[in-house]
């Protein structure tokens, strides 16, 4: 506070001795005028050339994607390098497939640390986990790709959608158990005393009164850490591995989207390209999709207290 | 443990702190009802404690697993060259002989490069919205954009910076005589800068947006312009959080793998040459892990990897640490 | 209420064995998983959809390089890795007993992107000298007195090489080492060297992605992956003396010599008079004893058999892909190699 205090003595200080300096008051007026124009000019222009990039990607995405999405494209598997069409079933399915363990794998985890997060706040541990929750939300992805390939892969003998879902489970966690809190902190503590008072024991009322009170939150939370794992490569390069067959095998290797985008991208075949292209397309949608029904179910189903 | 648990802490009394609503719940635990479901309940009530402790405890031990098997499949590598693994620059697959500094480097500068370039247009977008345009379309619209931004993954990143950034680079390059190569740190740090400009951007308008009114309002009495208040009232004020965003920002930088490994040229050659091919530490695992013939090669990766996971661990915890403090203010 | 609850539990307690059951169901399905070069990789993965057509049988083929190949091999990762350069005694010695099948032959060529795409001669120490670094314009007067029709622009040269670990790279740097004292002494060969300079691409799609990409650069790549995306390639001058263009022809010539009966040989840089000079088999590896990891005998059969096919009807898909199909001599060795693989002692082969 005193701080800025100082400041403000400074500015009008220094306006002053501006003032004095450069003659007329007026036009000194006019300057000062000019320079806020200038720069409430410069902060749009910034800020528009910041999310032109944006504009860019969605364009040159639409633009070259939509000419590669068809039924075919998304119910065929891909054809062998240099013949023409084929499709991404394998990867539509493999991205489920792995969104799918990490979730059965993350969700039941990041829920009940997040409601022992919530519930005691004052202990030893809830000290311990936040930090670990912290530092586990701050590991690049790349590196638990390692450890996934490390205690998955290596014991268990074989790239596979399992060691991709762990992978992807754990870089989940964090965000689950971190909306979980917050949205239980949200619940007022009449609520829960209301519960109490009437009998119920502790965990009940966790279960019954609390959690669902709280729903929308936490699903809101899962809804954004699939779209943020939806696109994950990182990790899968040594998990998933990719795979051009139809595979619902979960100890065998799949492919994804994000892997595929990145295998076909960086090929010399022009049709791969254009595979990769219509599996960017496909997997933005997702993605934004996933990020408008967790705005929408925030909005559509918040417990307003 | 579960037992003892139960018996020190009873469940209620952390509740009652918690709602901070001492005299309803006191006058239950004195007179506890209900006798014949008791039994029944407090069977629910241990083990629902239990679990919930043993997935706090998993989590501890999760992070640990994941801190120790690190170390653990790096030590060959630990072993073998020491600390010369963090200043050599020879990278020889042939000789198995393996230093880092390249990749440090190389993730160092594109990170650091990509917070410089990010910097103006991040501090644009926090001002646009926690000063100029706080409610409205216009802002809306603006904050809505930036959350996509941070939406889009990693890899179609890549993917355009490959096919549109990298040729427009080159074209650069070409026109003053430079060696065409197009991808290298810049194309990197300048997909990078794109891709944190949201994370710095939340912060920093976050504590702009938090700027008292009073002091504002002083400022506008005392006859400056926005301009001026905007410059020694604001950003002073909102110094500390702006910061806090540019760290946050850094520890995402330095992780990522995906689009840096498809436009940064994969040299593995310690280079300060912006427009010159390079590799980052991410990069370098992205393309060398599945293929590292030899154990010491392999530990070398991982050591990178343990590397890597130190240094965004303690850009995060500083990160935080000052957003910490700032809420505390 | 509480039974409610249970009733919960219960679900999702099906949901999970039904997630498992589903996996071992799935699992007595034939499928075969391999990984590694990626100089084959155009051929491999025609052969693999004929095969799985006509069979059944589903082979997931990665090209993460020869020496992820080679790596997820002697982790037990795959059932068969892929490299294009053969594991030296050291390596062999590391595992149990691990046999090469030659699949067919290759030539790396040295591809470029320069206005008007002519067709560039090339000796030895040029190639040598501009992944040396000493040869860095395009103009440079000994480029430009081997091709003394060609207007050569004045760019400067720029290096694309592999930047994983991989067999074409050790084709390719034994071939320069075999040529160039300097190259020998300075970088060595291997899957992956300590390049002097230049850019990295990932796998053989890579390289000629980039060089496609990149204006005034050369690069080494799969002869197939050239010819696909029509870009030029040098012509060499072999140790005879001859200019020699990379063709399908000019690739077998190489391997005209004798073939050693394990078929770990080096072809580059032969005497054959109208060989090419950087020319090289690629080999399937598989362990001699099948019975390791969980594998039962049907898997072995199915591996053993799927080779045997490669290496005798899926030759047919060579040629048109622009691989030279294996010679003679290297199908009869193939033969006697894979009638050595065992499960639990016993020859696999019928």
């Amino acid at each position: 506070m005193t701080e800025t205090t100082e400041t403000l003595d400074i500015t009008r200080s220094k306006a002053t001795s501006r003032a004095s300096r450069r003659g007329t008051e007026k036009s000194n007026i006019a300057g000062r005028k000019a320079k806020d124009l200038g720069f409430r000019v410069l902060i749009s222009i910034f800020s528009v050339i910041a999310i032109l990039p944006l504009f860019f990607i969605i364009f040159y995405i639409v633009k070259e994607g939509i000419s590669a999405i068809s039924w075919s494209f998304l119910v065929n598997l891909p054809k062998p390098v240099g013949e023409s069409g084929g499709g991404i079933l394998n990867a539509i399915v493999g991205t489920m497939m792995l969104i799918g363990i990490a979730s059965v794998l993350s969700l039941p985890l990041g829920i009940l640390v997040g409601v022992f997060l919530a519930e005691f706040t004052r202990n030893k541990l809830s000290y311990w986990v936040r930090l670990s929750m912290e530092v586990l939300q701050g590991i690049p992805s790349i590196v638990i790709g390692i450890v996934a390939y490390l205690w998955v892969v290596q014991p268990m003998g074989g790239f596979s959608a399992f060691s991709g879902g762990i992978a992807l489970g754990i870089m989940m966690l964090p965000v689950v158990v971190r909306t979980t809190e917050e949205t239980l902190r949200l619940v007022p503590g009449t609520l829960k005393e209301a519960s109490l008072a009437l009998g119920a024991p502790y965990y009940l009322t966790v279960l019954r009164v609390v959690l669902p009170a709280g729903l929308s939150g936490i699903i809101t939370g899962i809804i954004v850490s699939v779209a943020r794992i939806a696109g994950e490569t990182a990790p899968l390069l040594f998990t998933a591995f990719g795979s051009p067959y139809f595979n619902t095998n979960i100890m065998k290797p799949v492919s994804s989207l994000p892997l595929i985008i990145f295998n076909y991208a960086i090929s010399p075949y022009d049709d791969w390209h254009k595979l990769a292209w219509g599996a960017s397309f496909v997997l933005i949608v997702f993605v934004l999709a996933m990020n408008l029904v967790a705005k929408g179910v925030a909005r559509r189903w918040r417990v307003k207290f | 443990m579960n037992a003892a648990l139960t018996q020190n802490s009873p469940v209620h009394d952390t509740v009652v702190e918690e709602a901070d609503a001492r005299a309803v719940v006191e006058g239950r635990s004195s007179s506890q009802p209900e006798p014949p479901a008791r039994g029944r309940f407090e069977t629910g009530e241990s083990v629902f404690r239990t679990i919930l402790w043993a997935s706090a405890i998993g989590m501890v031990v999760l992070l640990g697993g994941i801190l120790l098997t690190l170390i653990i499949q790096s030590f060959p590598a630990i072993k073998e060259f020491g600390l010369a693994f963090v200043y050599s620059t020879n990278w020889d697959p042939v000789a198995g002989e393996f230093g880092a500094l390249p990749f440090l480097a190389g993730t160092l500068i594109t990170s650091f490069l990509a917070i410089i370039i990010s910097t103006p247009f991040s501090l644009a977008i926090s001002l646009f919205l926690g000063e100029y345009f706080r409610e409205g379309f216009l802002s809306s619209f603006m904050r809505s954009m930036i959350e996509l931004l941070a939406g889009i993954p990693s890899v179609i990143y890549g993917f355009w910076a490959l096919f549109y950034l990298v040729p427009l680079i080159r074209s650069f390059q070409m026109q003053f005589n430079i060696p065409p190569y197009g991808v290298g740190i810049l194309a990197a740090s300048a997909i990078l800068a794109v891709m944190i400009i949201p994370y710095s951007a939340s912060i920093a308008r976050e504590v702009i947006s938090m700027v008292p009114w009073g002091l504002k309002e002083a400022a506008y009495s005392l006859g400056s312009t926005r301009f001026e208040v905007v410059k020694k009232i604001v950003i002073p004020y909102a110094r500390s959080g702006i910061f806090a965003g540019m760290i946050l920002a850094l520890g995402r930088a330095l992780g990522e793998t995906m689009a840096v490994t498809m436009v940064i040229g994969n040299r593995n050659r310690l280079t300060f040459d912006i427009f010159s091919p390079a590799n980052t530490m991410a990069s370098v695992i992205a393309n060398e892990f599945t293929e590292a013939t030899g154990d010491l090669y392999l530990a070398s990766l991982i050591e990178i990897g343990l590397l890597l996971f130190v240094v965004s661990m303690i850009t995060n915890i500083i990160g935080k640490e000052v957003i910490k403090r700032l809420s505390r203010n | 209420m509480t039974n409610r609850f249970r009733g919960s539990s219960f679900i999702s307690a099906v949901l999970a064995a039904s997630f498992i059951f589903t996996g071992l169901a799935h699992g007595a399905k034939d499928e075969l998983l391999g990984a590694g070069a990626t100089f084959p990789y155009p051929l491999y993965s025609k052969m693999f959809d004929v095969y799985h057509k006509k069979t059944g049988v589903e082979i997931n083929y990665q090209s993460i390089g020869s020496g992820g190949g080679i790596r997820q091999l002697q982790n037990q990762t795959v059932d068969f890795g892929a490299t294009d350069a053969f594991m030296n005694e050291e390596e062999l010695k590391k595992s149990s007993e691990i046999l090469h099948i030659p699949t067919c032959l290759g030539a790396v060529v040295i591809t470029y992107n320069i206005p008007g795409s002519p067709q560039l001669r090339m000796s030895s120490d040029v190639v040598a000298d501009i992944y040396l670094g000493k040869i860095n314009t395009w103009n440079d007067p000994r480029i430009q007195k081997l091709n003394p029709d060609t207007k050569l622009p004045k760019m400067k040269i720029v290096l694309v090489h592999r930047s994983d670990g991989s067999g074409t790279t050790f084709i390719f740097t034994d071939y320069l080492s075999k040529v160039s004292e300097n190259w020998k002494s300075k970088v060595g060969r291997g899957k992956s060297v300590k390049w002097p300079t230049g850019l990295g691409a990932k796998g053989n799609e890579g390289v000629s992605g980039l060089v496609k990409q990149l204006p005034g650069s050369i690069g080494y790549c799969e002869l197939a992956y050239t010819i696909q995306n029509k870009m030029p390639r040098a012509v060499l001058k072999n140790a005879a003396g001859n200019f020699v263009e990379p063709t399908l022809e000019s690739t077998s010539n190489a391997a005209a010599g004798k073939i050693p009966p394990d078929t770990r040989v080096s072809l580059t840089n032969t005497d054959a008079e109208q060989g090419y000079p950087i020319a090289g088999f690629t080999w399937i590896i598989l362990y001699r004893e099948q019975n390791y990891g969980s594998r039962n005998k049907e898997h072995a059969q199915t591996l053993v058999d799927m080779l045997w096919w490669m290496t005798h009807e899926g030759q047919k898909f060579t040629k048109p892909l622009d691989y030279a199909p294996l010679p003679q001599p290297a199908v009869d060795a193939a033969e006697s190699i894979l009638k050595d693989v065992t499960y639990n002692g016993k020859t696999v082969l019928k």
